[in-house]
Order: structure tokens, then sequence, then C-alpha cells
């Protein structure tokens, strides 16, 4: 093996071998995804905008959830 | 095998070094820890002789919010007995911790670990976690999460150690 490709693959072993020290967040380190806006659905406003330009886009309306509308528009 | 050979495999090797915590189970001895706290420094040797209900807490944690009142009420109870409830705190910043205590007060001893080094000896799995320990610095049970159900379960406990 050339000796620069071999030299390649230390440095890329080295990197990989730093990719160890990552762990998930330990359950007292998730503060901040506990926030509410956080959350999927956090908020409700938001969710209503997006969903209006989907559907104005998309040409189609339905498959967003409980309620909404209300003024005819699904 | 030529020497830049071994160092590649040296360093593949500690891909898998990584090393899980010990878990805290029942009848293992408590980790000892010192914080600093809310009215000095709380250490758990010191309090050897006295049941322990340690419990590990943060202001973003719902059902710590519903778990407060009890332990005020636990303290009250059983603190003559030789009940002393501890609460570790683990926000990492102490405004948010202040601002729960100002709105949820607590009537036991506070320590605060911002850093996260207490959970982690303690293996905690989950938010809030509380432990039971015993006179002589055993674990006797350690219980994830609050649930209205499980307040008499904990109570028990509590009054089965102080006999």
């Amino acid at each position: 093996m050339h000796h620069r490709t071999f030299a390649a693959l230390l440095l890329l072993s080295a990197c990989l071998a730093g990719c160890s020290v990552f762990q998930p967040p330990q359950p007292w380190e998730k503060g901040l995804l506990a926030k509410p806006e956080m959350t999927l659905g956090g908020d409700a406003l938001e969710q209503r905008f997006d969903q209006h330009i989907l559907n104005s886009k998309e040409a189609a309306a339905g498959g967003s959830g409980v309620g909404g509308g209300g003024c005819g528009c699904n | 095998m030529n020497r830049l050979s071994a160092i590649t495999l040296a360093l593949s090797a500690s891909l898998f070094s990584a090393l899980p915590a010990a878990a805290v189970e029942a009848g293992a001895p408590a980790p000892e820890f010192t914080l600093s706290g809310s009215r000095g420094t709380v250490n758990l040797a010191a309090l050897k002789g006295k049941v322990v209900y340690l419990d590990f807490w943060a202001s973003w944690c719902g059902p710590c919010r519903q778990s407060f009142p009890w332990m005020n009420d636990m303290q009250a109870k059983y603190g003559a007995k030789g009940l002393q409830v501890v609460g570790v705190n683990l926000d990492a910043k102490r405004a948010d911790a202040d601002k729960f205590l100002a709105e949820v007060p607590a009537n036991f001893t506070l320590a605060f670990d911002a850093q996260g080094e207490t959970p982690r000896r303690y293996a905690v799995k989950g938010m809030p976690t509380s432990l039971l320990i015993g006179p002589d610095g055993k674990v006797i049970q350690v219980h994830a999460g609050f649930r209205e159900e499980e307040r008499k379960q904990l109570e028990d406990a509590i009054a089965a150690a102080l006999k």
C-alpha cells in the first residue's frame, strides 16, 4: 500500500475513534428538550400557518389532526 | 506487524472503549457526595444513622412539581423519627431552580449539582429518581418517576425503614 494512503487511513481511524466519546443526552441534561417549544405541536398558531400553506400548495386539505378550520376551508 | 499497523490497530480498538456506569441497586452502598446546598454543605456521610430519601429533581421536570408537597409532608411526618429528605437539583442554571422553589417551596435539605457529577455516579436513568438509603448507608430502593398511585408504596417503604 502507498504510504500516503496508509497515513490517510490512520487519520480516518483516529477521527472515528473520537466518535466513541459522543453519547446520547443523559436524563438530567434534557432540560431544553422539556420546553413546550420542543414538542411536536408546541405552537398552535405556527401549526395552523403550516397547514394552510401546505393545503394551498398541495391544492388539497386534510390529514393534519383534529379540529382546525371552522371557516369552511377543509 | 510494523509500527504503523500497530498504531492503527490500537486506535481502532479505542472505538470500543466506552464503559457503562455501574448501576446503583438495592443493597449496594450509596455513593458518597459533597455538594453546596441552600443552607451550607450537604455531605452524605454526615447523614449516616438517618434514613435518607435522596431525590434528584430539576425545574423542568413535571412530576417533580407534584412530588415536592409530598416530600414536605414526609419530612414533617417522619423527620422526628429519623428521616432526612435531601433534594439534589440538576438544573444547569441556578436561576431556573430558584424560580421553581419560589413557586413550590421545599422544607427539606436542598443541594445543587449543575455539573451533573452526582447523577452520573448514581447512574440515574430518569427524572425524577429517588433513592431510599438506610442508616447504614446502603440503598434500600431506587425509584424512577413520581405518580399518584406510587405515593403509598413510597411512604410504606419509608415507614418500614424507620422501624
